[in-house]
């Protein structure tokens, strides 16, 4: 096969190359360069957009002795993640970029690019597993569930799977990825995993939120609507976040608060007990299928944050979404992330949290 | 991996067996030049020879050739070092390589003499763009992504009559034309091995006798003290070994050069639909740039290399992502056509059989590229 190795730097990525080179096919590596200004370089965690990554991810390709282009997507990023993400803290949700990139960048523009260019498929190094039966291909977590990225890859649908490669989503041995990249010579087994949005490299959210989206000063109050403290913007808040809140009145039984609501309309945080987050039934919005679209009613389990445990709950089709009820109550699950439907292990389909229920 | 086709000549020419002998033998050569013992003796005496030889091929004296770590430190030492406190203005073409056009966007009031839509220099508009204060006009000899030859002479008139000195970047030319700085006129042109054949590392400033130049590196003062730092004895040789080779072949290579571009750009117009030939008018026989509008460069790149053929877009990147040609832009192209242009550039070792072997497959690349756009 052609293939076309997504290399962001990290080692994760370059061993998923190699591996796709000894397995004889015809491998050549692509770096995104998502940002317009790429910073020369960064301290602690790295993510996508420095020089020092692409001149990772080209050394990288060197030692392997594939060909490696860097490809310039900085403007869709910007158009298709960044300005969503922006947009969507506005509206007083809690999106997630990676996601959206996945989905709109690496297995769609980078994915449509390749194949005009006669590419097979794209191969990342996420830890996820695909198997073919016959033409039915499935998407299933990663062997070690610690590392599993079922859930960032879950919104692609059948094409797109069709044409992806995850060479370490097999693997079983803790670490030994970073120890197979030292044996094949690649100077970036050391390299520090990512963590961060990519392009927040200096990790504060609030910060580049504020510079997007201005500070607009209003009321946090509680759930009997009486005013217990201010804040500078909506967009600075996630529900079911409990930290940063300087409220200024205790709540009366002494025990922590949350917050429970955004409303950038009203310029309101609402803030309650925990018990106030307890969401029973998710109403989901944009439903996209690995496979084939599954109607009516079924029982599966669901995540609905990037680490989070898998929920069982019965999941029932909609009229254009996804209506989830969960078995137990689950807390903090905040409106624009993703919730993604599993079969057991494998991953059936997700869909964006556009509302919730207790 | 099958035989690959190097048709990037311009960005580097591979060391021929001649230039690495002569670079073996002065690297067996122990010591420093500029040592006063007898293996610092012999050291020099490799150096100078390579010196006398590089200045005949220049057509300047010895004492005219100024060793430099290449072409872009040359550049750099001529337009930061040649204009005396009263005259400190600077006037370059808009078609600069780099390391030209970088050192003018860190200089104020740096006048930009405009090119015509084949990239020649626009000669009825420099005078107005030069003054009293102009100290040094910088013209390149021969552009470096679509082979324009430039008016050089013409220039080094306009410069002299202003009271301005005359400086040409003639990497891309020297071993391809004719190149004799004495009867050109200039005061002062920038030379490099590797773009002839030579070795990567060392080029050379010619500095015409009785030019007045401040040096912008200090140290041990060797180059008539307008260079500090070690000369690399060897790479000198390297560099006048390629420089006679290439001197001794050059009409011929001329002539059949001219005509694989000429076989080259007339295939790829009759062969692929909506071609633009950015190579025209009196131009350098080693370069052919072609803009395949509607496709991006990167594209036909990454396909024309999986197919075995090692092309350019000749123009800077920045964190690897291919910027649209200024040059280009500077002629007047849109910035989408200058995103979709390639050179191609070629070296001794360019065979016919090369330039059939990319009309092959050009049309079927572009094609793929363009649908991928």
């Amino acid at each position: 096969m052609r293939v076309l190795a997504a290399m962001s730097g990290g080692v994760d990525s370059a061993v998923a190359a190699a591996r796709l080179v000894d397995a004889g096919h015809d491998v050549v590596g692509v770096h995104l360069a998502l940002s317009k200004n790429p910073e020369a370089y960064r301290s602690g965690a790295r993510g996508c957009c420095s020089l020092e990554d692409s001149h990772d991810a080209r050394r990288a390709a060197d030692v392997l002795g594939i060909p490696f282009y860097v490809w310039d997507f900085a403007e869709r990023f910007a158009a298709d993640v960044v300005a969503d993400f922006v947009s969507e803290y506005a509206a007083g949700r809690t999106p997630n970029p990676c996601l959206r990139c996945n989905e709109k960048i690496k297995f769609a523009a980078v994915l449509e690019r390749g194949r005009a260019l006669g590419f097979d498929a794209v191969a990342t190094g996420h830890y996820a597993r695909l198997e073919r039966d016959g033409d039915r291909m499935s998407l299933y977590r990663a062997a070690e569930p610690a590392k599993d990225q079922s859930y960032v890859l879950g919104v692609l649908d059948a094409d797109q799977l069709r044409h992806s490669l995850f060479p370490l989503g097999g693997d079983t041995a803790k670490a030994g990825v970073r120890a197979e990249a030292a044996a094949r010579g690649l100077s970036l087994a050391k390299k520090p995993d990512s963590h961060d949005i990519c392009f927040i490299p200096t990790g504060d959210t609030a910060g580049f939120l504020h510079s997007r989206l201005g500070r607009r000063a209003g009321d946090v109050v509680d759930l009997e609507g009486q005013v217990v403290g201010a804040h500078s913007g909506t967009h600075q808040f996630t529900v079911g976040q409990r930290h940063g809140l300087h409220l200024s009145v205790p709540a009366e039984d002494g025990r922590p608060r949350y917050v429970v609501g955004v409303d950038p309309a009203a310029n309101t945080v609402t803030v309650g007990p925990r018990t106030a987050l307890a969401v029973r039934v998710i109403e989901g919005i944009r439903p996209t299928w690995t496979e084939s679209p599954v109607d009516g009613s079924w029982r599966g389990l669901v995540q609905v944050r990037a680490h989070g445990e898998a929920l069982p709950a019965l999941v029932t089709a909609t009229d254009g979404g996804l209506r989830i009820s969960l078995d137990q109550p689950a807390y903090g699950i905040a409106p624009g992330q993703a919730a993604v439907a599993y079969d057991g292990d494998r991953v059936v389909g997700a869909c964006t949290i556009a509302g919730t229920a207790a | 991996m099958t035989a690959r086709t190097y048709l990037d000549h311009a960005a580097s020419s591979p060391c021929e067996p001649g230039v690495v002998e002569a670079m073996a033998e002065a690297f067996a050569v122990a010591g420093n030049p500029s040592s006063l013992h007898a293996s610092g003796r012999r050291a020099r005496r490799v150096l100078e020879d390579a010196r006398d030889s590089l200045a005949a091929d220049l057509g300047v004296l010895p004492g005219e050739v100024v060793f430099t770590s290449g072409g872009t430190e040359a550049n750099n030492l001529a337009l930061l070092g040649a204009r005396p406190p009263w005259r400190p203005g600077l006037a370059v073409s808009a078609v600069e390589h780099p390391s030209v056009s970088a050192v003018r966007e860190r200089l104020p009031g740096v006048a930009v003499l405009p090119v015509t839509t084949t990239g020649h220099l626009d000669l009825d508009a420099v005078a107005a763009l030069l003054d009293a204060r102009t100290g040094l006009v910088s013209v390149m000899w021969v552009n470096n992504e679509t082979g324009a030859i430039q008016p050089v002479a013409e220039a080094a008139v306009l410069a002299h009559a202003t009271g301005a000195l005359a400086h040409s970047d003639a990497v891309q030319a020297f071993g391809h034309l004719p190149v004799d700085i004495a009867a050109s006129g200039l005061d002062l042109a920038s030379v490099s091995a590797h773009k002839l054949g030579g070795p990567v590392g060392i080029g050379a400033l010619v500095v015409r006798r009785g030019t007045p130049l401040s040096p912008q590196g200090f140290g041990g003062g060797q180059e008539a003290r307008l260079r500090s730092g070690t000369v690399p004895v060897a790479l000198a040789a390297g560099f006048a070994a390629a420089s006679r080779l290439a001197a001794v072949r050059r009409e011929t290579e001329a002539v059949r050069l001219g005509r694989l571009r000429d076989r080259l750009i007339a295939g790829a117009v009759a062969a692929v639909p909506d071609v633009r030939v950015n190579t025209v008018g009196p131009c350098s026989p080693a370069i052919a740039n072609l803009t395949f509008t509607g496709a991006r460069a990167d594209d036909v790149l990454l396909l024309l290399d999986a197919q075995g053929f090692d092309a350019s877009t000749g123009s800077a990147c920045s964190a690897g992502v291919h910027q649209p040609s200024e040059v280009l832009v500077a002629m007047g192209r849109s910035v989408d056509d200058a995103g979709s242009s390639l050179r191609f550039s070629f070296g001794p070792d360019t065979a016919d059989a090369a330039i059939d072997a990319l009309l092959a497959v050009l049309p079927g690349v572009v094609a793929r590229a363009r649908s991928a756009a």
